[in-house]
């Protein structure tokens, strides 16, 4: 108790070196090896990514074989969806950030966030273990739909034993952030004070607790169907596959807010910073995180479409999915109203930022489009869905968690981010992106299937320009992480509150020391009073 | 500052909120099941109510009796911590745990014959049935087989937090650990309190 003062990365406890890292329960640990677990996933799948889009780049070019191909696509999206989407904001950047912006110590239940990490481990093991035993990679797609899931000879079974492995992870972080957000507030800290991100992360919670164990019963039964041919989903037996279409997307659905929700709070944190004034409509973003939260779990039917469906359940869920949208709106909205006025300083993190808003407004408003009934039967299983999800997890997610590990890396490490290679980073991949991107919703439009092997010859100029926007994606991708790397070592030092933010985690030390603070602090503001600006605009 | 790393690993309110979270998401588990058996029963009443005459009535309610009893058990020992009396609350958490073994072997008998008489999924004797008797089964094996795993958890809990208590870790003025792992005891009773109608008394 001695080195209390030291810094979290410095050697403590009785454990040193890597199982000292391995026992640690300091959420500020537990963040980083999520961080390094997700980073080698990350890679993995986008070179899977990148391997498909090779074989795409001119019909008939077999890059690799057919039942490869589908076994791509399949891994790509589960590695992108469970290790890498699911987790990668709240596991990495809320385990980091969220006792430091609440004023605690750590979590509610260290260790069951230890624990969460084994689990998650533990699923990416089975899921790469799935690659390479049994029958083979999966080639079901990440859906895992049946009764092709049941019927496929490769390793189905134990794949989704990894998802369910990974839906714990991230149900009992959930848990944890909900008992620690109700527990471990600060002296001074009400609900209305606290962080937006904390906010997101807390309709997050909810989801990941409510939602996620769902899909775990579901891919149970995927399991025991494949073992034992229980019948339930099977129509041979009596069973109904429309009823795992049901129960996927009760999941799957809320699980795409799981991937938005923290995203858009890293967004809300950023912006006030690097406008210099208070964020506008605070309760407005708080409460539409709430709204998606909730809309969110009963608009799982729009994956369904033309599955089969009644008319009226039909309608229903159509009109629900463009509820759903609004709270989406009013954030957009408000975050640009937060700009208004403000004075900007472009730095990476905000940099990240505006591009997430352009790439998050193209990809939610085609949400729309997807949304509707009729246009959902022209589009429904094309490119177009591939472009839209990518525009929403990627453009969305992905790169709000890139701007938000730009903010804080100075807190994690404790060295600033070279500012002009991230910016480069942060153009490139931006470019990289639309290239690869748009040419799908194109591509979609005229009828271009998805998870298809081949095409015909008229597709091939969106194709090949898909293809090479992925080669200036992961440009900019590798740069990116080549000077986050580099940071670690050889960034100039940072201070405790580089970019001057005002909420809590700007008061401990970069990096923290290892109880984060000396003195919990007492709160008696809000999380962005920004004192040029006081009264104006709050 | 170490008395404040210590007082965070005592939050008895902490500790509930916690626990309460994790029984909703172990509900929700069993309402995706719950949810199979309402649609398919909903389809097939006849055939249900056909399967059920397979299973053993008086099986069903003695393990009902013997989980209903167990839970009285787990709640006594709980009472009995707050008041400081250590021997009762071993007692009760003992006697729990044997009736969860009970209730075990019991299970252990039911669905082995349930197997020697062929009604297991994919057996030559149950595919001849009609569908609605299929689903009956496999629901049947699949929801109390999830239910099973769920005892044989509460009572290795169960088993964890008599130790803790004879080593007195859970004593008279720290005892969440107990009434947690009871509360899942009671999480796990009450939906066999809904597995027990849903399948064996199906008209």
């Amino acid at each position: 108790m001695e080195k209390i003062e030291a810094s979290y990365l410095s050697a403590y406890g009785q454990r040193k070196g890597l199982a000292g890292w391995l026992t640690s329960t300091d959420h500020k640990r537990i963040a980083l090896l999520y961080m390094s677990a997700m980073s080698v996933f990350f890679l993995v799948a986008t070179f899977l990514g990148v391997l498909m889009r090779l074989n795409l780049i001119a019909p008939g070019s077999h890059v690799v074989s057919p039942r490869a191909y589908n076994s791509l696509f399949t891994v790509h999206g589960v590695i992108m969806i469970f290790l890498f989407i699911i987790p990668g904001i709240p596991a990495v950047l809320g385990n980091f950030v969220l006792p430091l912006q609440l004023g605690a110590r750590d979590v509610s239940f260290p260790r069951l966030n230890l624990f969460s990490w084994y689990f998650y481990m533990g699923g990416a093991l089975c899921a790469l273990l799935s690659l390479f035993t049994g029958g083979g990679a999966p080639d079901t797609g990440w859906t895992f739909y049946v009764p092709y899931s049941v019927k496929t000879g490769t390793n189905v079974s134990l794949a989704v034993f990894g998802a369910f492995l990974l839906g714990m992870s991230s149900m009992l972080t959930g848990l944890n952030f909900l008992t620690t957000i109700h527990r471990m507030r600060a002296p001074g800290m009400t609900w209305f004070r606290m962080p937006l991100f904390v906010w997101a992360l807390y309709a997050t919670g909810w989801v990941q607790l409510l939602a996620t164990p769902v899909l775990g019963i579901t891919l149970l039964l995927v399991i025991f169907e494949r073992a034992f041919g229980i019948g339930v989903f099977d129509p041979a037996r009596g069973g109904d596959p429309i009823l795992f279409q049901h129960l996927f997307w009760i999941y799957s659905h809320p699980a795409v807010y799981i991937m938005i929700l923290p995203a858009m709070g890293v967004i809300s944190e950023i912006i006030p910073v690097f406008a210099r004034r208070t964020i506008f409509g605070y309760k407005a973003i708080a409460f539409s995180s709430l709204a998606i939260a909730i809309v969110g779990y009963i608009v799982w039917g729009h994956h369904m479409f033309t599955s089969g469906m009644s008319d009226m359940a039909r309608v229903v869920f159509s009109l629900l999915t463009f509820v759903v949208a609004v709270p989406s709106g009013v954030k957009i909205f408000n975050w640009t109203a937060s700009l208004y006025k403000g004075s900007i300083t472009v730095s990476s993190p905000l940099l990240f930022v505006l591009a997430f808003i352009f790439l998050f407004s193209i990809g939610g408003l085609t949400g729309l489009i997807n949304g509707a009934l009729s246009t959902n039967i022209q589009i429904h299983g094309t490119y177009f869905i591939v472009a839209h999800f990518h525009y929403v997890m990627f453009g969305g997610t992905g790169f709000a968690f890139f701007a938000g590990l730009h903010y804080w890396f100075p807190k994690m490490f404790g060295r600033m981010v070279d500012e002009k290679r991230a910016k480069a980073a942060c153009i490139l991949m931006f470019v990289g992106f639309n290239v690869l991107y748009f040419p799908m919703f194109i591509l979609g439009w005229q009828g271009m299937p998805r998870r298809y092997y081949d095409y015909p010859a008229h597709f091939q100029p969106l194709h090949s320009l898909a293809t090479v926007g992925s080669w200036i994606l992961v440009a900019g991708l590798l740069l990116m992480l080549h000077n986050l790397i580099r940071t670690i070592r050889h960034g100039l030092p940072a201070s405790a509150n580089p970019w001057q933010g005002t909420t809590l985690e700007w008061h401990a030390s970069s990096p923290p020391s290892i109880e984060n603070f000396d003195v919990i602090p007492t709160v008696t503001t809000g999380p962005y009073a920004y004192p040029q600006n006081n009264g104006v605009s709050s | 500052m170490s008395t404040s790393v210590a007082s965070h690993h005592s939050d008895y309110t902490g500790a509930k909120i916690g626990m309460w979270l994790f029984l909703f998401t172990e509900i929700l588990l069993f309402g995706g099941l719950f949810l199979l058996y309402a649609v398919y029963r909903a389809k097939s009443p006849a055939e249900f109510h056909e399967a059920t005459k397979h299973l053993h009535l008086a099986l069903g309610l003695s393990n009902t009796l013997i989980l209903l009893t167990s839970s009285l058990t787990a709640a006594l020992s709980v009472s009995a911590i707050r008041r400081g009396q250590k021997y009762w609350a071993l007692w009760g958490i003992g006697v729990t745990v044997v009736l969860a073994l009970a209730f075990l072997v019991n299970k252990y008998f039911e669905w082995k014959e349930h197997i020697g008489n062929g009604m297991f999924p994919g057996s030559p004797a149950l595919t001849s049935l009609s569908h609605g008797e299929n689903l009956f089964f496999g629901l049947y094996y699949t929801m109390t087989g999830l239910h099973g795993v769920h005892v044989l958890a509460g009572a290795a809990l169960l088993c964890v937090v008599y130790v803790f208590v004879n080593r007195e870790k859970v004593n008279q003025h720290s005892y969440s650990l107990l009434e947690n792992a009871c509360l899942f005891w009671h999480l796990v009773d009450l939906i066999w309190i809904y597995l027990f109608p849903l399948f064996y008394l199906v008209t």
